[in-house]
């Protein structure tokens, strides 16, 4: 499904690579959980793969379709769940999933029913016409998310999705993940929450300096790392316990 | 098609949402424009309503200075206070209580008189030849030098305007001097009119006409022009802030991932903004027509040019926003993009004429002033407002109006796709 071969980049002013000669295959229908310390390169990765930023060197492709040739075909195809909330604080959530959708060819009738369904999946439809600065930070993410997914992407790429959401909201939001899942998108998540992804995710990579460090199944790492009893401590003894400050 | 109308109906959902962002885009051009109307308003008419208060010392008390004293009050741009002494005047000019001083100087009328006198006598005794050998004994009389004081603060363009007028009465004076002299050599009878004093040469000012009416250029005239243009380019400010917010809460990294162009996001602002300039220029125009001459203001002559002015409109305000949009795509933050937007429109204003004529600048920044939008949106606005032109003659204008938008928004689509090229 996503190929990455050699993918590396350097930013300008940055000394060191974000993300350095990276291979990775995720298959199709997986929930991959992209895991790694503060500036381990998740967030590049991930932009690289939304085609918001350019690769120093190496190749990727979706589906078969490579990044350069089929720049406008992989947008229809992926969805992409910004770390920030991306929605438009004055307009209510039904204008931001209007317009949002309309931004994927969506119209008319089929496009009211997509966000009032998606809404109401998410406990929003209530809220469907207050603006969008009223809402608290849960709520914003799961309109965040929904204005990813109006036009049914192939894959969807979310960065720490459950950031600063409480329980409820990032059980909701973890719920609608697995039942897009299950009715076939492939789904390719960053996070910091580690008992989340255990649970979550069917396969992880864990990457640190912008290498890739280990990939496989949740409990295939745990079992494969003595003496880990979870994948925190898999991650912790991979990784090390150092503060990773960076500016 | 239904891209760019989302993002369009989008557009105006946001501004529509800022009701203080609104008034302000509507209502302070209007302030401006009335305010600025009615500062320049006196600069238009022949008979000021209010006069210039100026300070007199009259050291001659003679009919020299009694004629000037006169010229002065007779133009009705003058206030004339006499005072005692050429210190007090002085302190009080150079204070800023008064703009001008005019200190004349003792003994100016009989030294003028003998200084005529002398010289009409020498001039008839060259064609009386018995006179030729009666040689007069000639005094040195000192010339004459009338002080001028003005305020630091003066503008020089008073400045020069007051001396020209002094320099004209002072001349006036001793033409009158010099033919009263002659009266008095040539004819014993003082009521003979030898000499016709008044001016031979006049000037009359030709107007373009208007359906055979002379069109009378007033204040309005001048400034709804100008500082409509003005308001319309203001609305770079708005517009670059409006893009880079979509650049700072995020919702441009959602759009590039969307299958949208830049250029249809772009168009969306265009119309929303376009419809905003063409709001403040009808605005503008209903302030002129209806609003101006219920406080004393002439009335703004639209009549038959109203399609011109439109199309004049609409071209500027693309002007405009293709500004406001590479500005906006450029800047990175609001902080950057909103001062630097504002001044940048007055230094297109000053360039452009807005507040200065073109004539009158140095070579330099008349040439300059060529590349102002501003220049060729005020310069259409003029030839329809003022010099009565047809479509073809704006032509030029209103097409680099438009390449100016062109150029501009290119340049934005372009700098967008090259630092975010993937």
């Amino acid at each position: 499904m996503i190929q990455i071969e050699q993918i590396s980049k350097k930013y300008k002013t940055a000394e060191n690579y974000s993300v350095s000669n990276l291979d990775l295959f995720i298959a199709e229908h997986e929930i991959f959980g992209l895991l790694g310390p503060n500036g381990a390169g998740k967030t590049t990765l991930l932009s690289i793969l939304c085609s918001l930023i350019k690769p120093t060197s190496g190749s990727f492709t979706i589906n078969g379709l490579n990044y350069k040739s089929h720049k406008n075909e992989l947008k229809q195809l992926i969805g992409i769940v910004p770390q920030e909330y991306a929605l438009y604080p004055t307009l209510t959530a039904f204008e931001n999933l209007k317009y949002f959708g309309s931004m994927y060819g969506l119209k008319g009738k089929n496009l009211d029913i997509k966000i009032n369904a998606a809404l109401d999946h998410l406990g929003l439809l209530a809220f469907a016409n207050k603006n969008i600065e009223t809402f608290s930070g849960g709520m914003k993410r799961r309109v965040n998310l929904i204005a990813s997914i109006l036009h049914e992407p192939k894959v969807l790429f979310l960065d720490e999705p459950t950031v600063g959401v409480d329980v409820q909201s990032k059980n909701v939001i973890i719920e609608f993940l697995q039942d897009l899942n299950k009715e076939g998108t492939t789904i390719i998540y960053t996070s910091h929450h580690l008992n989340e992804a255990e649970l979550f995710c069917t396969k992880v990579a864990i990457i640190d300096h912008g290498k890739l460090i280990v990939k496989g199944e949740p409990k295939e790492l745990i079992s494969k790392h003595q003496g880990a009893h979870n994948l925190e401590e898999v991650f912790l003894s991979l990784t090390g316990k150092g503060l990773r400050d960076y500016a | 098609m239904h891209k760019l109308w989302a993002s369009t109906y989008k557009e105006f959902l946001l501004l529509s949402r800022d009701i203080g962002g609104i008034a302000i885009l509507f209502i302070m051009p209007l302030v401006l424009i009335v305010t600025i109307t009615l500062i320049q308003d006196s600069t238009f008419k022949t008979v000021s309503d209010v006069k210039i208060p100026i300070l007199l010392v009259d050291n001659d008390k003679g009919n020299v200075s009694e004629n000037i004293q006169k010229s002065l009050a007779d133009s009705d741009a003058f206030e004339v206070i006499i005072k005692g002494s050429e210190v007090e005047a002085k302190n009080l000019v150079f204070t800023g209580k008064y703009q001008l001083a005019i200190i004349i100087p003792e003994k100016l009328s009989v030294d003028l008189e003998r200084k005529v006198n002398e010289n009409v006598e020498g001039i008839m005794s060259k064609f009386d030849l018995d006179a030729t050998n009666q040689s007069t004994e000639k005094t040195i009389i000192p010339k004459k030098e009338v002080k001028l004081y003005f305020d630091p603060a003066t503008q020089q363009s008073f400045k020069t305007s007051v001396k020209n007028g002094i320099d004209k009465i002072i001349s006036s004076i001793e033409t009158q001097s010099i033919y009263k002299a002659f009266q008095e050599q040539i004819s014993d009878d003082p009521s003979e009119t030898v000499f016709e004093t008044g001016n031979f040469i006049s000037f009359k000012e030709i107007m373009p006409k208007n359906k055979d009416k002379d069109m009378i250029p007033n204040s309005v005239q001048h400034n709804v022009p100008a500082w409509t243009l003005f308001a319309i380019f203001f609305i770079i400010v708005p517009l670059s802030i409006n893009v880079v917010k979509e650049k700072s809460q995020g919702t441009f990294v959602r759009l590039r991932t969307n299958p949208v162009s830049y250029a249809t996001v772009l168009g969306g602002k265009t119309l929303v903004y376009l419809c905003v300039c063409i709001i403040q220029f009808v605005l503008m125009l209903l302030v002129g027509v209806y609003f101006f001459p219920a406080i004393g203001l002439p009335t703004l002559d639209v009549s038959g040019r109203l399609p011109l002015l439109f199309i004049v409109a609409v071209f500027a305000g693309l002007a405009a926003i293709g500004l406001g949009l590479l500005l906006g795509t450029i800047a990175k933050t609001q902080e950057q993009s909103a001062p630097f937007g504002a001044t940048f429109v007055v230094i297109l204003a000053a360039m452009g004429g807005v507040w200065v004529p073109v004539f009158i600048m140095p070579k330099f920044m008349q040439t300059l002033s060529n590349i102002s939008p501003m220049n060729w949106g005020l310069n259409a606005f003029y030839d329809v407002f003022l010099r009565n032109t047809g479509l073809i003659e704006i032509l030029p204008e209103i097409g680099l109006l438009f390449l100016f938008f062109i150029v501009t928004t290119l340049i934005a689509i372009v700098y967008n796709e090259k630092k975010n090229a993937v």
